[in-house]
């Protein structure tokens, strides 16, 4: 679990955190959304500890972030599975190599071992036959596949994804969604998404937090999201055409 | 003030790069690869620049000397002065900035605008470490570069001298055994060193830290090799009058 008090980040005289109180479950896929500029991307990078916050507290099971020494956070790092919006996927390595980096970076596993571990974890995301591909060679849903085996295969007790869905047609991305929600309950991880794609708050919120303007203006899941009280939130809702429709369909109803 | 501000930032990344070191396993195939990189495969345009640079200045040479009071063994003697002290050392890490320069600053720029280098610090990894210092070890074989660049040049200056008729063989030779001070080699090769190590970090720094997308790695590689340029020279003239006036 990870628990966040009064975080507060400001970059010069612009505050783009205020006072951002949330808790994120083990076990569940926990969304951030909220429009751009709304400070998703720089409350996921406070999280991450590669921003560091100008106010408040962020603690992964109890520990203070801010207290680890490099060590600590080395090693917490460690337990860190990331997801980037473009897959951050290393372009001179295979997929092979990049799903084995990890392991060779921390672990003392032979080279069979690894090469084992890897099989399993891009079987896992249905990546059987693109092992000695380039990321530049694949397509990009099987990039953001490929980033997931990468971030799953140290099996991390965390996992943060960016945007996981940008750039992805809604079949795949659905794909991507409901295998980020299965890894998530299998490993018993705490996920954190960051997205403003409605159909991920459908498919996988189960629990939500809305930014707006860097304060949490809204908490719940994806079964209340829709009766929300806050008029932001519903506008967010409902700036999809779809939805928006479905909406008029039922109130004709 | 702005350069006052990037040389801090230079200075305090150096210590970055020195600290938290890489897993040893993966960080002596790092610096193979970086070996390849850049020094085996910068080798061809040095063998042809050397070669032909060093045939130009002996025939340059040759031309201007007019008076009959001046013996032949001067032109081997000038070619093996100017390519020792300067053309190998200098000129060839002013041409190898915007060779390796660019490569370095696009590599680095492109992993830090596709995230790549957010990757690694977030898996825990001391990036700076795992990318710049692999080229530091790597370019520790440049001086390597700079001998083959002082032999090829003086031999293009002999071919160019017997082939084209300006001196003989025996007088070009003995022009580059006389006077010989073997220290000007030594002089050399320090300059080498430092060459190498403004090669590796000066582009890196400026990789590693530009900001935006593609059209920014572009301007960052073109600023890198300016900037690589003016400090291998500035030192140059520093090497020059520490060791050698």
């Amino acid at each position: 679990m990870i628990r966040v008090k009064h975080l507060h980040k400001q970059f010069g005289e612009t505050s783009i955190l205020k006072d951002i109180s949330t808790d994120f479950q083990q076990g569940k896929t926990n969304l951030i959304i909220g429009g751009s500029g709304s400070g998703k991307t720089v409350f996921l990078k406070c999280l991450l500890g590669l921003y560091s916050p100008d106010g408040g507290q962020i603690y992964y099971a109890d520990r203070l972030l801010s207290d680890m020494d490099n060590n600590a956070r080395k090693q917490l790092r460690q337990k860190i599975g990331m997801v980037f919006q473009g897959g951050a996927l290393f372009d001179s390595m295979t997929v092979e190599e990049n799903v084995m980096f990890p392991l060779r970076m921390f672990t003392d596993m032979s080279h069979q071992e690894m090469l084992h571990q890897v099989n399993e974890v891009l079987s896992r995301v249905n990546l059987n036959e693109a092992n000695k591909k380039f990321p530049s060679e694949i397509s990009g849903g099987m990039q953001k596949r490929v980033a997931i085996a990468r971030a799953i295969v140290n099996n991390p007790r965390y996992l943060f994804c960016d945007e996981p869905n940008s750039g992805l047609d809604p079949k795949t991305a659905m794909v991507i969604d409901n295998l980020i929600m299965e890894i998530t309950q299998e490993y018993n991880m705490t996920t954190i998404i960051n997205t403003h794609d409605m159909n991920s708050v459908m498919e996988i919120g189960q629990n939500i937090v809305f930014l707006e303007h860097g304060c949490v203006a809204w908490e719940g899941d994806s079964t209340t999201i829709f009766n929300a009280e806050k008029q932001e939130v519903l506008d967010f809702v409902y700036s999809s055409n779809l939805f928006k429709k479905i909406r008029d369909i039922q109130r004709q109803k | 003030m702005k350069h006052f501000r990037e040389i801090g930032a230079y200075f305090l990344m150096l210590g970055q790069v020195f600290r938290r070191p890489t897993k040893g396993s993966v960080l002596r195939e790092l610096i193979f690869k970086e070996v390849e990189e850049l020094i085996l495969n910068s080798l061809g345009i040095v063998v042809f620049i050397s070669f032909f640079v060093g045939g130009v200045v002996s025939i340059q040479t040759a031309l201007n000397i007019d008076s009959p009071l001046i013996p032949d063994l001067l032109v081997g003697f000038a070619t093996r002065q100017s390519v020792i002290l300067e053309f190998a050392p200098t000129f060839i890490s002013i041409v190898m900035a915007g060779k390796i320069g660019s490569f370095i600053t696009s590599s680095i720029g492109s992993m830090r605008v596709t995230e790549q280098i957010d990757a690694l610090e977030v898996m825990g990894i001391n990036s700076l470490n795992y990318l710049v210092f692999p080229k530091i070890i790597a370019l520790l074989f440049y001086p390597f570069v700079i001998g083959i660049a002082m032999f090829l040049g003086i031999f293009g200056g002999w071919v160019a001298t017997v082939y084209g008729g300006f001196s003989s063989s025996a007088a070009f030779i003995e022009g580059i055994q006389s006077k010989f001070i073997p220290f000007h080699l030594v002089y050399a090769f320090i300059k080498s060193f430092v060459f190498a190590f403004i090669l590796a970090t000066v582009p890196s720094f400026k990789g590693y830290y530009m900001t935006g997308g593609a059209l920014e790695v572009g301007k960052a590689s073109t600023t890198a090799f300016v900037w690589t340029s003016v400090i291998i020279i500035l030192a140059n003239y520093v090497i020059t009058i520490l060791l050698l006036s």
